[in-house]
């Protein structure tokens, strides 16, 4: 089955992060990357840009509203992605406590509506 | 102040799932109904929960719980939450039980109950979470989390488990000794399991885990008080004591993780490492040697070094042999290969270490990378070495040996 996880995390207390501790951390995400893929089961996966680069774009009575920021002002912020190839939801929450985000923020993890026919 | 009272509030719920897990398994015993005496008991053992750290554990335990459970009957039946199965059960608290509770203390069936939820018609995977959620009262939420499985997906396991104690008839006894042996290790294995993880948790960052360490050692002194005379519930008693000894040596003050070699023996609790020694010294003169024993052996002779100053790796290689050959696992193989690379050196190592090599299992298992990263590194195939750090990196889900693992990484490329 295919996963998304969605990792969450305080984007301020990230970017407040002393050098060599953003190093570690994304070195720590490279490393999670590459066993993934070595395990086969990495589809795909980024990171975002903060929220300050974010718009979010909406239709009300035919006319487009274009607002600054992100859909939602909450206390973690979405900053980035992957999507998995899991066995099942046991093996797909293996891979998310293994994520450097689950010990510093949240994953999400929602698996893809599969198009069945 | 805020210490003394969290004392006894632990202290409390300690007690009410004493009284808990032995009132599910007496009822449980009597009708097969796990679910059933669960539900019949849960009003109360909440309400226990909630009152016992304020107002103190009461006299009669047991009989508290039984009366809260009668009291709060009534309101029940009109519930939707309390089955028919519940209602049959507090019926049967009601005529049988308080005869019990007169005079003399509850006969204790827990022990029956664990061999229910360790049977071989249950699920291995779910026999840990079903000890820990009968005898001890966790919920399902709690044990899922520790488990790292959803606690939806935890919750309906635990409940076709009971169902299927009812519908296949699984008994509650301890079983004859032809077959004790085999049956006995499927206990031992759970509440080893319960263990385990609290163990990966060592910092306590995480209480329910922290807590599931202590639940395993209870319930491994529990078996062990009940049957003195096998060598293996001794064994892994001794086991887990001399694990838990080392606790607080595991990390260090500034939370980062300590390997065992690098551990100040000092800060191991010599009261535990007794009693787990004694434990071990009478397990082993029973004369049947088996898995448990030979890993508290191995523990033993770790901890040996507060007294020599210096680790017999020779002898610790001899135990992982033994232990390879009555109860292989890639994880005995890995220990076993350090063990020798210490012993013989790392190229000895290595090649123990090679002979794994293509079983899939260890693709994603990280003690694997990181014991291959060390020995590399020590022959300063750096290249190599770094790549299987990553790998141990990138599979580690504790922020601290990830910590650790960075830092090895790091010597490497100056």
């Amino acid at each position: 089955m295919r996963y998304m996880l969605l990792i969450y995390v305080n984007e301020a207390a990230m970017a407040a992060a002393p050098t060599d501790k953003t190093y570690e951390i994304s070195a720590a995400y490279g490393a999670y990357t590459e066993a993934l893929k070595k395990s086969g089961a990495w589809l795909a996966g980024d990171r975002l840009k903060p929220t300050q680069a974010a718009t979010s774009v909406r239709m009300a009575n035919g006319k487009t509203n274009v607002l600054d920021g992100p859909y939602a002002d909450t206390k973690e912020q979405l900053a980035g992605f992957y999507m998995i190839e899991a066995e099942d939801a046991d093996a797909a929450i293996a891979w998310a406590a293994r994520c450097p985000a689950a010990s510093a923020g949240t994953v999400e993890l929602r698996p893809i509506w599969e198009q069945t026919m | 102040m805020e210490n003394g009272l969290e004392i006894a509030r632990a202290a409390a719920e300690v007690a009410a799932r004493q009284s808990y897990g032995r009132l599910v398994a007496w009822l449980a015993a009597r009708t097969r109904d796990v679910a059933g005496a669960e539900d019949a008991l849960a009003d109360a053992f909440a309400a226990a929960l909630e009152r016992w750290p304020r107002t103190g554990v009461p006299k009669k335990p047991e009989a508290w719980l039984l009366a809260v459970a009668r009291r709060r009957r009534v309101d029940a039946v009109r519930r939707r939450l309390t089955s028919e199965a519940g209602r049959e059960h507090l019926k049967l608290i009601a005529e049988e039980a308080e005869a019990h509770m007169t005079d003399e203390d509850l006969p204790d069936e827990r022990l029956r109950l664990m061999f229910a939820c360790a049977h071989p018609a249950i699920e291995s995977s779910v026999r840990s979470p079903l000890i820990l959620q009968t005898v001890l009262g966790f919920d399902a939420a709690t044990i899922a989390s520790a488990f790292l499985v959803s606690p939806a997906t935890m919750g309906q396991r635990l409940v076709r488990a009971k169902t299927r104690i009812r519908e296949a008839g699984i008994p509650f006894r301890v079983p004859e000794r032809a077959e004790l042996g085999e049956r006995l290790d499927a206990v031992l294995e759970a509440i080893y399991a319960a263990f385990a993880e609290g163990w990966s948790d060592p910092a306590g960052t995480e209480t329910q885990r922290r807590n599931l360490a202590t639940e395993g050692i209870w319930l491994g002194r529990l078996v062990a008080s009940q049957m003195p005379e096998e060598p293996e519930a001794l064994g892994l008693l001794s086991l887990m004591l001399f694990a838990e000894a080392r606790r607080a040596a595991r990390r260090s003050a500034e939370g980062d993780f300590v390997p065992l070699a690098e551990q100040d023996c000092l800060l191991w609790d010599r009261a535990l490492i007794n009693e787990a020694e004694a434990l071990l010294s009478h397990a082993a003169a029973m004369g049947v040697i088996g898995r448990y024993q030979l890993e508290a052996a191995v523990q033993s002779a770790h901890v040996a070094r507060r007294l020599t100053g210096r680790t017999d790796w020779v002898a610790i290689r001899e135990l992982y042999d033994a232990l390879l050959s009555i109860a292989g696992s890639p994880v005995v193989a890995i220990n076993r290969a350090v063990a020798i690379a210490e012993a013989k050196g790392a190229v000895a190592g290595l090649a123990a270490l090679y002979v794994l090599g293509d079983d899939k299992r260890l693709d994603d298992y990280q003690p694997y990378w990181a014991a291959r990263a060390g020995l590399l590194a020590r022959l300063g195939q750096v290249p190599q070495a770094i790549e299987a750090y990553d790998r141990a990196i990138g599979l580690e889900r504790d922020p601290a040996v990830r910590r650790f693992l960075q830092g090895k990484r790091a010597v490497l490329r100056n």
